[in-house]
């Protein structure tokens, strides 16, 4: 699931690639994987894998 | 603080590490545009801006995206948890907002009730609590009751932040008393946030002593976002600098501001203090 929907990734494909797929930068981004917040660097380590939950976050305007 | 600081025009705040020269905070949410949003938050001279954590929209991403409009090195970005109703929710959005990488700066907002979106008070010292621990600068969202406004600065909070009104309510503050009490009771920063309407408003908050004041849909829901922006950075400081000129006593009679004497064809060999009939001012003998 990505960010409520459901969504088939390539397999072995990371977070960064998935981002790199939905043409998002990795920096301007949080991404929270099965509620554990994904750092930076473990993007690209971190592999997709079948029925994670994954929600990609970013600042929108708020009070 | 001081008066004199107030002569050179600059009367700077601080909270936890940061200080600031403008007393206003705003939001950026609810404007019908981005551009329009952004030519407000300029308009209205602060230097510290809430925004909000939500999923990205994968379809419009670029839009949505408030760096995409907002210099996070022109503005101190403060990430709120607007919209959460537990306590476990607004850790979850404090630490995507911090995980963002700009600071570890959050606005804690727990809300208890759908309708007036009054804080779940409870929640919001719990969460207040945990984020502390977990090294967050807070600064917390609360009603304008003395005890919770106690409790989240014992918490730890770095600012505490009762409301005015209910959020977008716009009805200005109903309770001067409250406020004046937890800005006289509490060590740390206390800013007004939610319910400002109108300049008026803002300059009333400031009167009562507090550091700052943040609002968001006084602005957004303006007829002219960006002149209400201009009118709110006058208001604050109109207020400030009226509390700390401290006001003169309101009493409910008149006094005159011109002389009593000499006023034309007065006998000067009377006794002055009984010219005015009925005056209220104890005579000398």
């Amino acid at each position: 699931m990505l960010n409520g929907e459901p969504r088939s990734v390539p397999s072995g494909h990371c977070v960064a690639q998935l981002l790199e797929s939905l043409d998002l930068r990795p920096g301007a981004v949080v991404v929270e994987r099965n509620r554990e917040i994904l750092a930076r660097d473990a993007l690209s380590t971190v592999v997709v894998e079948e029925g994670d939950k994954i929600e990609i976050v970013h600042f929108v305007g708020g009070g | 603080m001081s008066s004199q600081s107030d002569r050179g025009g600059s009367d700077p705040w601080v909270v936890a590490d940061r200080t600031f020269a403008s007393r206003l905070i705003v939001g950026t949410g609810k404007y019908r545009s981005n551009a329009e949003m952004t030519r407000a938050v300029r308009a209205s001279g602060a230097e510290m801006v809430t925004v909000a954590v939500r999923r990205v929209d994968l379809t419009r991403s670029r839009e949505d995206d408030i760096l995409n409009h907002l210099d996070p090195d022109e503005y101190f970005l403060l990430p709120n948890t607007a919209g959460c109703h537990t306590a476990e929710d607004a850790l979850r959005y404090a630490r995507l907002g911090r995980a963002a990488g700009m600071s570890d700066w959050v606005k804690l907002e727990v809300i208890g009730d759908r309708r007036t979106l009054l804080p779940d008070v409870a929640a919001t010292l719990q969460a207040a609590r945990q984020l502390v621990q977990e090294g967050f600068t807070v600064l917390a969202y609360t009603n304008d009751d003395l005890v919770t406004a106690l409790r989240l600065e014992d918490a730890g909070c770095a600012a505490v932040m009762p409301l005015a009104s209910p959020i977008g309510s716009g009805l200005g503050v109903v309770n001067p008393y409250y406020i004046r009490e937890i800005k006289r009771r509490l060590a740390v920063p206390v800013v007004v946030d939610a319910g400002v309407g109108t300049a008026s408003d803002a300059c009333v908050v400031m009167e009562q002593g507090v550091d700052g004041v943040l609002m968001n849909t006084a602005l957004a829901a303006a007829r002219d976002p960006v002149r209400m922006g201009a009118a709110m950075k006058e208001a604050v400081r109109a207020g400030r600098r009226a509390f700390l000129a401290g006001r003169m006593p309101a009493r409910e009679i008149a006094v005159p501001s011109s002389p009593g004497e000499g006023m034309l064809d007065e006998d000067p060999n009377r006794d002055p203090s009984r010219r005015t009939r009925g005056s209220a001012r104890p005579t000398t003998e």
